[in-house]
């Protein structure tokens, strides 16, 4: 019997995350299923991208337990690591090597056989096939977000997560990222991803979490129906913070 | 074992890749130490017993003041581009983000050696090229591999990085300093190996007790 912890794919719990005074994450839960395309919305600030963060294992919380694919990711970080992909705000490339060369060596850092293979799929996916060979300090910022989310696709991740993947893309290479995470959608794995594009996220979502100050302020299993009034609570402290920084000033 | 071997290479092999396109540290680490080497030769009478005397000391304090140059930078490139990040997102142990960062260290400080110890030879008029001096070059160069590694990941995101590495740095390695300067003064001497092995087994067991305990350390340093 399967326990109702290795159904989730996320499962986040009383998780806080202070930078010195500041308190970013503040006792977040969450849990999200697998099979799923997660959007987290939220203004600047609201914790997303610090969320995605530590479901990544690049930061740690302050208190507080995480378990991904049913796996206590403090007790093990490199099995939990071998799950998941990541694609986040920095494309994270080595800018003198080539797109190849990044390609080949993060597959070594996964322990990846098959390799010209793998970075023929994926570079094809994304549409960098054209570039391979060309240093990475030579690509637009769009170009290298793609190299970066050919990585993240390189070892087929059980979690996706993705910060921000729209920003910096033109509409061909939307529609591309799209098509990818429908594609993980329907392979049975799960997309975690942030967004500022709300009503684009919303058609592509199975569920949405709003953060309100480094809480879950609103969470929908059926987003295209709650969109109303998902798009009221994300405007609603929009407009707040937006005060609260002017009335700052 | 044969895995973590691998990934070990795989980093050290991208970081000499990224050197030998960039020539950041090895130019920078050589071209100081040549540069303290040039210096000392202009500033000291160096008859042949001046030169036994004090070669060895100049040699080693260049290549260690040189070396922090290059340490700083080979770190500072992995932060620059986020790809430490990427790095640490990949399903392997932080010790073995280390050991192959360590790696790289090893490999352009013995490159920027293989410049320096020749011309060292030259402007002193000293015999340096003995088994013994290539064992004392290793051994120091693997120990300052070691501590600069970890001190280079402590000092990366500090403002002052600069400044903090070689203070952090120097005081610990002035053992292995001590070993480098006192062994290497024997081959200029002409002594055997029996003369040396304390000092070569002072440089091992500082070798050994650094590695595993930066290994062990650098997990600690990575995380935030």
């Amino acid at each position: 019997m399967v326990s109702q912890s290795t159904q989730l794919a996320v499962k986040v719990e009383s998780i806080v995350k202070n930078f010195g005074d500041t308190a970013v994450l503040r006792e977040l839960d969450l849990s999200l299923p697998t099979g799923e395309v997660t959007v987290l919305l939220g203004t600047n600030g609201a914790g997303k991208s610090t969320l995605l963060r530590i479901l990544a294992m690049l930061t740690q919380p302050d208190s507080g337990t995480i378990e991904i694919m049913g796996t206590d990711v403090s007790k093990n970080g490199p099995a939990v690591r071998a799950l998941t992909g990541s694609a986040l705000h920095s494309p994270m490339l080595y800018a003198g090597m080539t797109v190849r060369e990044n390609l080949m060596f993060f597959a070594e850092m996964y322990r990846l056989t098959g390799v010209d293979e793998l970075i023929a799929q994926n570079s094809s996916k994304v549409g960098i096939e054209p570039r391979l060979d060309d240093r990475v300090r030579t690509l637009s910022h769009g170009f290298q977000k793609r190299v970066a989310l050919a990585r993240a696709l390189m070892h087929e991740p059980q979690l996706l997560l993705l910060d921000e993947p729209e920003s910096g893309l033109d509409s061909q290479s939307v529609e591309m990222l799209d098509r990818i995470i429908d594609e993980y959608r329907s392979s049975g794995r799960t997309v975690v991803m942030t967004t500022h594009i709300v009503e684009h996220a919303l058609d592509l979502a199975d569920c949405a979490v709003v953060l309100l100050g480094g809480r879950v302020g609103f969470n929908s299993d059926s987003p295209k129906q709650d969109q109303a009034a998902i798009q009221e609570v994300y405007s609603a402290h929009s407009e707040s913070t937006y005060s609260r920084a002017a009335g700052a000033q | 074992m044969r895995g973590s071997l691998a990934i070990i290479w795989a980093i050290g092999r991208k970081d000499l890749l990224l050197e030998i396109r960039n020539k950041d540290v090895v130019v920078a680490v050589a071209g100081f130490a040549l540069l303290v080497l040039v210096i000392f030769t202009f500033a000291i009478d160096l008859n042949q017993g001046n030169a036994k005397l004090v070669g060895p000391g100049v040699l080693w304090a260049g290549i260690a003041f040189a070396g922090v140059t290059g340490l700083n930078r080979a770190f500072a490139l992995e932060v620059e581009g986020n790809t430490l990040e990427a790095l640490m997102l990949a399903p392997i142990s932080r010790d073995l983000i280390y050991l192959g960062k360590a790696l790289g260290n090893f490999l352009f400080i013995t490159v920027a050696q293989i410049i320096v110890i020749p011309v060292f030879a030259v402007l002193f008029n000293l015999v340096v090229f003995r088994w013994e001096m290539l064992a004392i070059s290793l051994l120091t160069t693997l120990g300052f591999a070691a501590v600069g590694t970890l001190f280079a990941a402590m000092s990366v995101r500090i403002r002052a990085r600069e400044v903090m590495l070689p203070l952090l740095f120097l005081p610990v390695v002035t053992p292995l300093l001590m070993a480098a300067v006192e062994s290497t003064s024997h081959v200029v001497n002409g002594r055997s190996w029996s003369d040396m092995a304390q000092w070569l087994q002072l440089a091992v067991a500082f070798d050994v007790a650094f590695l595993v305990v930066s290994a062990f350390i650098f997990q600690y340093i990575l995380e935030d």
